[in-house]
């Protein structure tokens, strides 16, 4: 913790706001760059369209097929999202209760961190027989699986890693248990668990489409995967476009609430926030 | 002393089962209402392990620890005292107005009366229009003001401080020294205080209690006889030099050297 006393930021939106786009700028002029770059290399090499194809054309097939394409966007982003909630809704659960058991969860941690490592994708067409196939639910549960074991294992450490001196000070009060989770506990965990749940919206996505690829009618997998088998590469990269949108909206999202959550957090910027 | 005094231990001794140290041994020792002690010694006398055993957050081996009359865990229950620690343990994700409030949360105050009780506290430590503030935000000096603030917001008759002061540079900690001493006379409570310093001990206390190390043992005590208020003028007096002498005296017969350091090992 710093001892430096730092003026007041009332009263200075306007300059963090200017300040803030001042940042964004070089990002953005990058982007631009690497835009007409593409087009040009294209160009130049004379590169095959199935190799790559130019971004005008990934925009025009992504205008002629919007309607397929975000009909298709919006069925895995629902698989992602039921899946990101179900997921991270059962690994913070999870986490709190083992958080009470402390013998319990250091016995379950390193469990927990194996599974981890586990290529969950995988079990992907097990859910299929698990699941009814033509529902949303086997997509879902892949992403919710994939979403699991980083939220938990960070809302863990999140709730274990309170300073003693603050629990001390709470016994000081004659808090009990439930006082000290909620008023140092959670509030310790909260850094963790959004750190986590950004993660989680990137890995929500990849199960969604990855499991779609095993034959998901509608969804974004199967109209990325029909694209190539018709050599319709520009379409399939407009597919891919659709789901890189959805995946940053969903990670914007949750770095916004982590934003406001967290506004009382000097380590913030140095954690390296979105 | 006709008068129930506040702190009361008697025979306390306490022996930590990790490495089978005996931290403090046959402690007897009664602090009257209204009286400011601090407790001296060299790194390893157990003096914060004493303050600890007072505010029930260590229970001792052997030995009772009676606190406003009572035994020290229904004290601790009963929100008798108020403590301070050496690094002022705030909560980052509470503004310094929720920070102060929070004990008085714990008791189940409600907002009005909270509000009302938070603005004279952060007036008492001098921190009006900071109520806002994160503690981040603040020197090290004010978050310890704030600390005070919280440990007096619901009016303890005890104040149990823990080196307090001692992360802090010279001047703010002198600063600090006399505005805490304008607190006690105010709120009129008792004050045990913890400090490695000699000149502090002496410039804020009425009783010094000097400990000796491995075990922690009280090897003296120094009433302080300085006239009330006392002021940065207060440290000129060849009165306080005299004390600062006799408490340096007693420290350097139990092993510590002039700056109250260690000559033991440390086992704290």
């Amino acid at each position: 913790m710093t001892v430096v006393a730092e003026p007041t930021r009332r009263g200075t939106v306007v300059r963090t706001i200017r300040t803030r786009a001042a940042e964004w700028i070089p990002a953005i002029v990058v982007f631009c760059l690497a835009i007409v770059a593409w087009q040009l290399i294209i160009d130049v090499f004379h590169i095959q369209k199935f190799l790559l194809p130019k971004p005008l054309a990934i925009v025009k097939a992504f205008w002629n097929e919007r309607g397929t394409l975000w009909s298709a966007g919006w069925l895995t982003l629902k698989e992602a999202l039921v899946g990101f909630g179900i997921g991270c809704g059962l690994a913070i659960a999870s986490a709190v209760l083992l958080a009470r058991f402390r013998r319990v969860s250091g016995a379950l941690m390193p469990v927990a961190i194996a599974a981890n490592a586990i290529p969950i994708i995988a079990f992907s067409p097990i859910f299929d027989a698990w699941f009814d196939p033509l529902s949303i639910w086997p997509r879902a549960a892949t992403a919710a699986v994939l979403c699991f074991f980083p939220v938990f294992v960070n809302t863990l450490r999140g709730l274990t890693s309170v300073r003693p001196a603050q629990v001390e000070l709470m016994r000081s009060y004659a808090a009990g248990e439930i006082d000290i989770f909620r008023r140092v506990r959670v509030p310790t965990a909260l850094p963790f668990v959004f750190a986590a749940l950004k993660v989680a919206t990137v890995l929500a996505m990849i199960g969604a489409i990855v499991a779609d690829y095993f034959g998901t009618f509608g969804s974004l997998g199967i109209a990325i995967k029909n694209a190539v088998s018709l050599f319709d590469f520009e379409t399939a990269w407009a597919a891919i476009l659709i789901a890189s949108i959805l995946g940053v909206a969903l990670y914007v999202a949750v770095s916004l609430a982590e934003r406001i959550a967290l506004q009382w957090d000097p380590t913030r910027q140095e954690r390296g926030s979105a | 002393m006709n008068v129930q005094p506040m702190v009361a231990l008697s025979g306390v001794t306490k022996t930590f089962t990790k490495g089978n140290v005996t931290a403090l041994r046959e402690i007897d020792l009664q602090i009257g209402p209204g009286e400011f002690v601090s407790l001296i010694g060299p790194s390893g006398c157990g003096k914060s392990t004493l303050l600890r055993l007072i505010g029930d957050l260590t229970p001792p081996t052997a030995g009772t620890v009676t606190v406003n009359g009572k035994p020290a865990p229904q004290a601790r229950a009963d929100h008798d005292y108020g403590m301070v620690f050496q690094d002022s343990v705030l909560f980052d994700w509470r503004t310094v107005e929720k920070n102060v409030a929070l004990p008085l949360e714990l008791l189940g105050w409600d907002r009005a009366k909270r509000k009302a009780r938070v603005e004279e506290m952060l007036r008492l430590v001098e921190l009006q229009g900071f109520g806002g503030h994160h503690p981040w935000q603040l020197s090290g000096g004010m978050q310890m003001r704030v600390a005070i603030a919280r440990a007096l917001s619901f009016e303890p008759s005890l104040l149990l401080m823990d080196e307090p002061f001692g992360a802090l540079d010279e001047m703010t900690r002198e600063r600090l020294n006399i505005e805490l001493l304008e607190i006690w006379r105010r709120t009129e409570s008792t004050v045990v205080f913890v400090t490695h310093s000699i000149s502090e001990a002496v410039f804020l206390s009425t009783r010094v209690v000097v400990m000796s190390p491995r075990p922690g043992r009280i090897a003296g005590m120094v009433d302080i006889d300085l006239p009330q208020p006392r002021t940065a003028d207060t440290r000129e007096e060849p009165r306080f030099f005299e004390l600062v002498t006799e408490v340096r005296e007693l420290l350097r017969g139990v092993g510590a050297d002039e700056h109250g350091s260690v000559l033991a090992e440390v086992s704290e």
